[in-house]
């Protein structure tokens, strides 16, 4: 079955709320607008306005009504409009929903999917890019994950609302209208990491929507690239990352997000602890700048590019 | 301003209003809020002896919380903050799990399923919007069941608080806000968040405000029934203000001299929750003194029983907290759990 991104999650949260009756959706305008992105188009006139339901204009309430819901045995699937809406939701996210479970020792499951169409790329306005991964990564309670194509985006979507635990769901935006295959099994866990490129030359690690960019790269580089694409931010599966270097002996790393701090951080450090000896460059970082997301005119100098991808793995072929 | 403020019990102990209440009842009450206020000067005494790390005083606000905690019925479920520990009593959960919070061995360990009661929000106000997501699953399923959030004054400036009102109003959720207006924000006072009284800010949102004389369980008991009732019989939420007075520190760690008068606390010591309802009983029920007597040995019981397990609370095993994060542990907790171990 051909499907867009978009499409393919409107199919996959319609297979979890028929496999479910406990799964609601919450969120600003999802319902009889079907979402700005229309990801939950049709949704709400099959399963009715007590199913998916168009809130009040309050991130917070959204989030924390669900961690209510969540406590009454509910499993609510909230869209965030727009990634830089979240941040009013922050405090309920990683002060209530990552730590419920935690601090009940495991008596409160806090089965809350928070969507959020994130990154940059569709010429939007301010606070209609960001690339808050990081900032729930590093939150421990919270499970944080990012489909790249139609197929995982299908699976991953239902993966995410089977999970007992709170999952930040990172939809990237500027790829809801690329379409490929999705298959009648989900292939991989929610965790898992997967090689899309295999190549003998540099691995390439990315994620959501940098992966089109990654394999992009792949296809113009002189140098073979092993293409990563980690789907799950956290946890990590970096098996095959590390079995990757320690063929390749050069690894790059991808990401819309700012440079400092960023998942590369941590990848970096960590493909440097465990594949140390195997290592003939430096772990390159190609990411957005650290800047505050730039107007929009510009945001394509700001993102990572096919040039900047194939310029960072020269660069490790100089070591 | 408005809004009349509901009082049965006057301070010196007067009935001023007619009320439905037996002897039992009033017995019932006396008896809670003696041993809410053991429990609570009891854990004030630990924190002063070092034995826990803090302790946020409810010193004064007993009534408030014993007559709207007595008004639940059990299959109501409470969202509460951290200063509540005689609603907390109300629900039957083990004042031991209270002093392990601030003792620092949990935090929070129990299932609120188990006693209707949610893990204490500290993090001010955001309980309010937990009670209403509970409220509107409530509806859902069509139960005729009741929530109660629990907050101060302090927490009517929250933003999620004033969500919290707008989404139950929306929603009609079966929800009771029950504001314990204890006049201070720590050190700020009443006048630095609201320029109108609490309860009429309920009228914005579109749901009925009530004021009740906090230190008068009676009255707050009536007041809480009645809304609780209205809720579970799809009337839409309340917003009860129960003006009380917050008599000692915000917690342990502050010095309410600095911001308060001392007249302001001696002139609220004469409205004492504990005292007028005593004074009715001194004078209305002639078995009374054996009663008390009673409940004064039951009282010094539980202190020494708090005292004792207090000490007895086991530190958690930091390996195994690890289990508890998430559903499944993934790989990278594991190999920090095993760093955890090989440190003991």
């Amino acid at each position: 079955m051909e499907l867009s991104i978009g499409k393919a999650l409107n199919a996959g949260l319609r297979a979890a709320m028929e496999n479910d009756p406990k799964v609601l959706l919450l969120g600003e305008d999802i319902g009889r607008l079907g979402g700005v992105f229309r990801v939950t188009d049709g949704l709400q006139k099959d399963f009715g306005d007590q199913r998916v339901m168009d809130t009040p204009l309050a991130e917070s309430a959204i989030v924390g009504a669900s961690v209510g819901l969540a406590y009454r045995g509910f499993r609510p699937v909230v869209e965030i409009q727009f990634d830089g809406f979240v941040y009013p939701a922050y405090d309920q996210i990683v002060s209530q929903v990552a730590r419920l479970r935690f601090r009940s020792e495991g008596a409160v499951a806090m089965p809350i999917v928070i969507r959020i169409p994130y990154g940059g790329g569709i010429g939007a306005v301010e606070h209609h890019s960001e690339s808050p991964e990081a900032q729930f990564v590093m939150t421990p309670g919270l499970t944080v994950v990012s489909p790249s194509n139609p197929h995982d985006a299908f699976w991953m979507i239902q993966q995410a609302i089977a999970s007992d635990d709170p999952v930040v769901f990172l939809e990237p935006k500027q790829r809801y209208w690329d379409t490929g295959e999705v298959g009648d099994e989900p292939g991989l866990g929610l965790h898992e990491s997967r090689v899309v490129r295999d190549g003998d030359g540099v691995t390439v690690v990315g994620y959501g929507p940098v992966v089109k960019t990654c394999l992009a790269a792949a296809d113009e580089s002189d140098v073979p690239l092993e293409v990563v694409d980690l789907r799950s931010l956290s946890p990590l599966d970096l098996g095959p990352v590390y079995e990757s270097v320690r063929r390749t002996g050069r690894v790059v790393v991808v990401h819309e997000a700012a440079r400092t701090l960023g998942l590369g951080a941590e990848l970096a450090t960590r493909i440097t602890q465990e594949c140390f000896y195997s290592l003939e460059a430096p772990v390159q970082r190609v990411t957005g700048y650290d800047l505050p997301y730039p107007p929009c005119r510009v945001e394509h100098d700001h993102l990572p590019s096919v040039e900047r991808i194939l310029d960072a793995v020269a660069v490790t072929g100089e070591f | 301003m408005g809004l009349p403020i509901s009082q049965t019990l006057a301070p010196d102990g007067e009935l001023v209003a007619a009320h439905d209440f037996t002897t039992d009842d009033l017995r019932a009450f006396h008896r809670d809020l003696v041993l809410a206020r053991r429990i609570d000067t009891e854990a004030f005494a630990l924190q002063r002896h070092g034995e826990l790390g803090l302790w946020p005083p409810m010193l004064g606000q007993e009534a408030a919380q014993i007559g709207s905690g007595r008004a639940l019925a059990p299959d109501d479920f409470v969202f509460p903050s951290y200063r509540e520990h005689a609603v907390a009593w109300c629900r039957g959960l083990d004042p031991a799990l209270l002093l392990a919070i601030f003792r620092g061995t949990s935090l929070g360990g129990w299932d609120p399923a188990d006693h209707n009661i949610a893990l204490p929000a500290i993090i001010i106000g955001a309980q309010t919007l937990h009670a209403v997501g509970y409220g509107i699953g409530l509806t859902l399923e069509g139960k005729e069941d009741a929530v109660v959030a629990y907050f101060g004054d302090g927490a009517t400036s929250q933003g999620d608080t004033n969500e919290a009102f707008a989404w139950a109003a929306s929603y009609n959720a079966p929800v009771v806000f029950f504001c314990q207006n204890n006049h201070y924000a720590i050190s700020v006072p009443l006048e630095r968040q609201t320029r109108v009284p609490i309860a009429q800010r309920a009228d914005g949102f579109g749901f009925e405000g009530v004021r009740v004389d906090g230190n008068d369980v009676l009255a707050v008991h009536q007041v809480t029934s009645e809304a609780l009732a209205k809720a579970r019989a799809g009337g839409g939420p309340t917003l009860i203000e129960a003006i009380t007075y917050r008599m000692g520190a915000h917690t342990t760690s502050d010095d309410p001299s600095r911001y308060r008068d001392a007249h302001e606390a001696e002139s609220w010591a004469e409205r004492d929750p504990l005292l007028r309802l005593r004074s009715l009983l001194e004078r209305t029920d002639p078995g009374f003194a054996d009663f008390d007597a009673e409940v004064q040995a039951e009282a010094e019981e539980l202190g020494e029983h708090l005292r004792q397990v207090c000490g007895e609370l086991p530190d958690p095993d930091l390996a195994e907290l690890f289990e508890h994060v998430y559903d499944q542990i993934p790989p990278e907790l594991v190999a920090q759990r095993e760093e955890v171990r090989s440190w003991s």
